[in-house]
């Protein structure tokens, strides 16, 4: 064992209250698996917001229907880096593709993300941009020209049938998307939910928790981006769709807050054996991160504010600042709800009778830095996305 | 080669190979019968008699010396819990480097109810969480009993970890991998019996096979009174305690 981990579980030791297990005081699933549900969960939520636009015909939110799409196409990509590199060994992991144990409800990670990337995102985003790449193909300047004919597939039809044909495809795969984007986010949160010995996860409601609050997250980041990236294009801010987000905004948070409000009342209520050492870990341990950043600044103050901008007639600027600084409020919010689920479960003994503490690396594979990488790279990829595939149809050239 | 042709080819490859597949697995399981009747199965098991632990934690260094567990009192596949019980009902429990440290109490002897020590492994569940969520199957139950991990197979993720309600696993700093007790298989497939079991001073570790009339285990679960831990879990533990107070979790 290397000296720096040693000193530092002895420091651990020294910080745990009460009784835990001895193979307790080292926290297994560190910061990159809070980074793990947040990233899927924008995934889910980005995709459920685009969906509006082609199931629901909410055609308001038009202007937001390509780049929610490439979002969680960008945000899919890097989601499972958190996971592979928290493993002990990450050159075996392909084990859970191929032999994977079925009883195990990790082992669906292989198929749903397979799934949700090749089947739904992937495809849905072909289908919208081929009649795009086909034209790209023949307008863009070498090499470009050929990135977008290989990746139409060498497809040459543009008849007004081809493009009616995919308009219905992107429509069913956005059916088969909505009931998936729930499995993947749903999954993630049986993951915690199923885990019987641990009574902070082990609730019927924590995949339906994920999922709200998949859907709060998804749609604040595609909002946060389209105010950022519409006027660096040098466009106006549809406020009407603007709008529209705020009000799904509102909706999803207020079930997502519902639902955790029932999760609370539920485990207070019932009182269980756990509901002491879970109250003195709430206290000692999670207010900051709880009460605090989840609850007051990540719920309280944003359902506040979207249902001042409801209430009120503000003007445009001020919608504008309220919505942004809400869209970073949920954000932070729903990052410290993933921080608060995965480690709290493990911050108190199985034994009821102590707490441990995280102490976060800041250098190494499983420390801080690495999570910044991670929470920031999706940015880049979807830049590149951007580039490649501008979701407001222009030539990529600018031409 | 015309395309239907070529199809066709394909579909009678596809049904030759389920055909072969599903023979293999007919034959496979045939065969495992077929020596399941032959040998007598066992169903190794643990008994723990709370009231013969003396806490010398001599089980906690024999199974680290025995089976290479990492010396850092983080790290252990059984470890010795010692509980004292107020007159105030207040519980004071304690695990100082497993039980082969020296522990502390800073309390008056005389506002002691009543003290044990429980000592604790793996339960070798007979429904065990752990392999249950293994994602990779490295986790699995013999049919011996006894809940094993495949080193090789091992991807280090953990979830063990958190599934075992009784926090009997621990992640090996060197190897990545979930490590837990074995009830030493390598000392009891070649007719030995736990170092834990051999090395206790008063025989608190009774070991035995569950399936033999014959097996000590079997005279302590009739002669004792016998519980396990959390059994509103449903993991129906192997490790069988006689003694058991309502306190240890």
């Amino acid at each position: 064992m290397n000296i720096a981990a040693h000193e530092g579980l002895l420091k651990i030791l020294g910080q745990v209250s009460g009784y835990i297990y001895p193979n307790e005081i080292e926290v297994h699933w560190s910061i990159l698996i809070v980074v793990y549900p947040y990233l899927t969960g924008l995934v889910a939520g980005a995709f459920i917001l685009a969906s509006l636009v082609k199931v629901f015909n909410v055609t308001a939110l038009k202007p937001t229907y390509r780049l929610a799409l490439l979002t969680a196409l960008a945000f899919l990509l890097i989601a499972p880096l958190p996971l592979l590199l928290h493993l002990g060994h990450p050159l075996r992991s392909w084990q859970i593709f191929f032999t994977p144990n079925l009883s195990s409800a990790m082992a669906m990670f292989g198929f749903v993300y397979a799934w949700y990337l090749m089947v739904v995102l992937l495809l849905e985003i072909w289908f919208d941009y081929r009649a795009d790449m086909v034209n790209w193909g023949q307008t863009a300047k070498f090499p470009l020209n050929w990135l977008y004919k290989i990746l139409s597939l060498f497809s040459k039809d543009v008849s007004p049938r081809a493009k009616v044909f995919d308009k219905r495809m992107v429509k069913y795969i956005t059916i088969l998307g909505i009931p998936s984007a729930f499995i993947l986010h749903g999954y993630v949160g049986f993951i915690f939910g199923s885990i019987k010995a641990n009574p902070w996860w082990s609730s019927v409601l924590i995949p339906i928790v994920f999922l709200f609050s998949a859907i709060v997250s998804g749609i604040a980041l595609v909002m946060l981006l389209y105010m950022i990236i519409t006027p660096s294009r040098g466009k106006p801010i549809d406020m009407k769709c603007l709008d529209k987000i705020a009000s799904f905004l509102l909706y999803a948070a207020i079930v997502d807050f519902s639902l955790e409000i029932l999760d609370f009342t539920h485990r207070l209520y019932e009182s269980e054996e756990s509901i002491k050492i879970i109250t003195d870990m709430v206290v000692n341990k999670l207010f900051i991160s709880l009460v605090v950043l989840q609850v007051l600044i990540g719920m309280v103050i944003p359902l506040g504010i979207l249902i001042l901008t409801k209430a009120a007639k503000f003007n445009q600027e001020l919608r504008k600042l309220l919505y942004f600084v809400t869209a970073i409020l949920i954000q932070i919010g729903i990052f410290s709800t993933r921080w608060n689920v995965v480690l709290g479960g493990q911050m108190f003994s199985k034994s009821l009778r102590g707490l441990t503490s995280y102490n976060m690396e800041m250098m190494g594979r499983e420390g801080f830095l690495m999570a910044l990488v991670l929470l920031i790279a999706p940015f880049f990829i979807l830049a590149i996305l951007i580039k490649l595939l501008p979701p407001w149809g222009k030539n990529p050239d600018g031409e | 080669m015309k395309r239907i042709n070529f199809i066709k080819l394909l579909s009678k490859s596809a049904i030759v190979i389920a055909t072969g597949n599903l023979f293999g697995t007919v034959l496979h399981a045939a065969t495992k019968s077929v020596s399941v009747t032959i040998s007598h199965v066992k169903r190794y098991a643990l008994g723990i008699q709370i009231e013969k632990c003396i806490g010398c934690g001599n089980c906690v260094l024999a199974c680290k010396t025995e089976n290479d567990v990492p010396k850092e009192p983080f790290y252990f596949r059984t470890w010795v819990e010692r509980y004292l019980i107020k007159k105030n009902d207040d519980v004071v429990v304690q695990s100082i480097e497993g039980g082969a440290g020296k522990l502390s109490t800073e309390m008056e002897e005389k506002d002691i109810l009543r003290s044990f020590f429980v000592p604790k492994l793996c339960n070798h569940c007979e429904k065990p969480p752990c392999a249950q969520v293994c994602p990779v199957g490295a986790t699995f139950k013999t049919e011996e009993g006894i809940v094993l991990v495949d080193e090789k197979r091992c991807i280090g993720c953990s979830y063990c970890i958190q599934a075992c309600p009784y926090g009997a696993r621990y992640m090996h700093p060197e190897k990545h991998i979930a490590d837990k007790c074995t009830l030493c298989f390598h000392r009891i497939k070649s007719g030995g019996i736990p170092a834990c079991v051999e090395i206790c001073p008063t025989q608190a570790r009774v070991f035995g096979d569950l399936e033999s009339k014959a097996s000590p285990l079997i005279r302590l679960k009739r002669m004792k009174k016998i519980h396990v831990l959390k059994p509103e879990l449903n993991t129906e533990p192997k490790v069988f305690y006689t003694d058991l107070d309502g306190e240890v979790k």
